[in-house]
């Protein structure tokens, strides 16, 4: 008999590879926050009207605005349907921290919304006439950007679990801590398209970051243990 | 046969409160190693919050919850890695089979070196149906994937909330002999139940809400 319980990685891997499993039976789950990314892009010239300069101009907060909402769209099924079935339950009462269990949860959330929206980013940048020079900043302003989104949206949703109807609360709660990462991400952009030096606002996405991917799972950990009682 | 130490869980002057409704107040009790303990109470009176509060997933108004002596909030890797639950909710995703259910258990928690996915869920009677996922297992099949959790882990203390709940009279008499087993090789049970369950020479307590 085997008292002691798997090691920590063991765990994580387990989870990243539940979670990858049970992705691919909700498909359809994964595709609604894409194809809202893309429409939501791909409307702006339509309701802005077709000046290429306008949508030159506009293009990198368009961008920004439409992949973080997207993000929040797809954060729902990040911790509820384990609530609902009570795997949750059985995670918080694994002889591990949950908060490396919740991070392994987020990370396979992120690979599965967030890299989507960045990989279709190329085309939909076309449709707002974005400088194609500015495409490979774009992509890495995204590329650091959203992880926080996912690590940041996860404290919301772990608060809202237990709520039947959370998800009004959900956005209140989230978007002001949205701001910070939105203000950051699109001005590096604006700055970019000056020709300007764009490194203190990769810097300060690159903080908020590392701050997130610290406490982030520290605190989602802690409002799933709320939820819970 | 495994055999667990020597181990206790204890409650002292629990309290818990729901709402506006005081549940149940300083509630005193202990479970040994190899002891069944039935929790009775009407339906409302607290049984599945005292359970919750047991495992540590519900705090209580007041008192604390100790194993082998220490509180279960000072040593919560300890107490978990000996604890086997299974709630009012299964605990089992409904889009993967049961040994996949099962494998996700194994990589979180001890297991038993004895026991294989495989032969948990034969024991169970769910033999044929490991391919199958478990949303279209029927209610008391279910059931039975989430009680063949137990049979995996290594867990001394089993909390268990209306386990045989769905469960058909052959599986109620079999879940009583693995329960008694369990408490033979120095297991301890805390288990709710509407259904009258006995266990012949078991040793056995009550607590009435």
């Amino acid at each position: 008999m085997s008292t002691t319980a798997p090691p920590l990685r063991s765990a994580f891997v387990a989870i990243v590879r539940r979670d990858f499993r049970l992705a691919f039976y909700n498909r359809s789950d994964l595709v609604n926050p894409l194809l809202f990314f893309v429409i939501v892009v791909s409307l702006f010239p339509f309701g802005v009207g077709s000046n290429p300069e306008q949508l030159r101009e506009i293009a990198p907060g368009v961008i920004w605005v439409a992949a973080l909402l997207a993000t929040l769209l797809g954060l729902d099924g990040l911790f509820k349907p384990d609530f609902e079935d009570g795997t949750l339950e059985q995670l918080a009462l694994a002889p591990h921290p949950l908060s490396i269990l919740v991070l392994a949860k987020i990370l396979v959330h992120w690979l599965l919304t967030g890299i989507p929206l960045i990989a279709v980013t190329p085309v939909i940048a076309l449709l707002l006439n974005l400088d194609p020079a500015l495409l490979p900043t774009l992509l890495l302003s995204l590329l650091i950007g959203t992880p926080s989104l996912s690590l940041i949206g996860a404290i919301g949703v772990a608060l809202t679990a237990g709520i039947r109807r959370g998800g009004v609360l959900l956005t209140l709660l989230v978007l002001p801590l949205y701001i910070p990462v939105l203000i950051f991400g699109a001005n590096l952009l604006k700055t970019a398209q000056f020709g300007l030096d764009t490194a203190g606002q990769f810097y300060v996405l690159a903080a908020i970051l590392m701050l997130a991917l610290v406490l982030a799972p520290i605190a989602a950990a802690s409002a799933l243990r709320i939820s819970l009682n | 046969m495994i055999h667990f130490p020597d181990s206790r869980l204890e409650g002292i002057a629990l309290s818990c409160v729901r709402g506006e409704n005081l549940l149940f107040d300083s509630l005193d009790f202990s479970v040994q190693a190899g002891e069944i303990c039935q929790v009775f109470g009407a339906n409302g009176a607290g049984k599945t919050s005292l359970l919750r509060i047991l495992c540590g997933l519900a705090l209580p108004e007041s008192g604390q919850v100790l194993w082998n002596g220490v509180d279960i909030d000072e040593q919560r890797e300890v107490f978990t890695s000996s604890l086997g639950y299974v709630g009012h909710q299964n605990g089992i995703k409904g889009e993967l089979n049961p040994l996949e259910n099962l494998a996700a258990i194994r990589a979180l928690t001890a297991t038993r070196d004895d026991m294989d996915a495989e032969s948990a869920l034969e024991n169970v009677g769910l033999y044929g149906y490991e391919d199958i996922p478990c949303r279209y297992l029927s209610a008391g099949q279910k059931r039975r994937v989430a009680l063949s959790r137990l049979l995996l882990t290594a867990a001394q203390c089993w909390i268990l909330d209306e386990p045989v709940t769905a469960l058909d009279a052959q599986g109620v008499a079999d879940f009583q002999k693995v329960l008694e087993n369990h408490a033979k090789c120095g297991g301890l049970v805390l288990i709710t139940s509407h259904q009258a369950l006995t266990f012949g020479s078991i040793e056995t307590r009550r607590i009435e809400l």
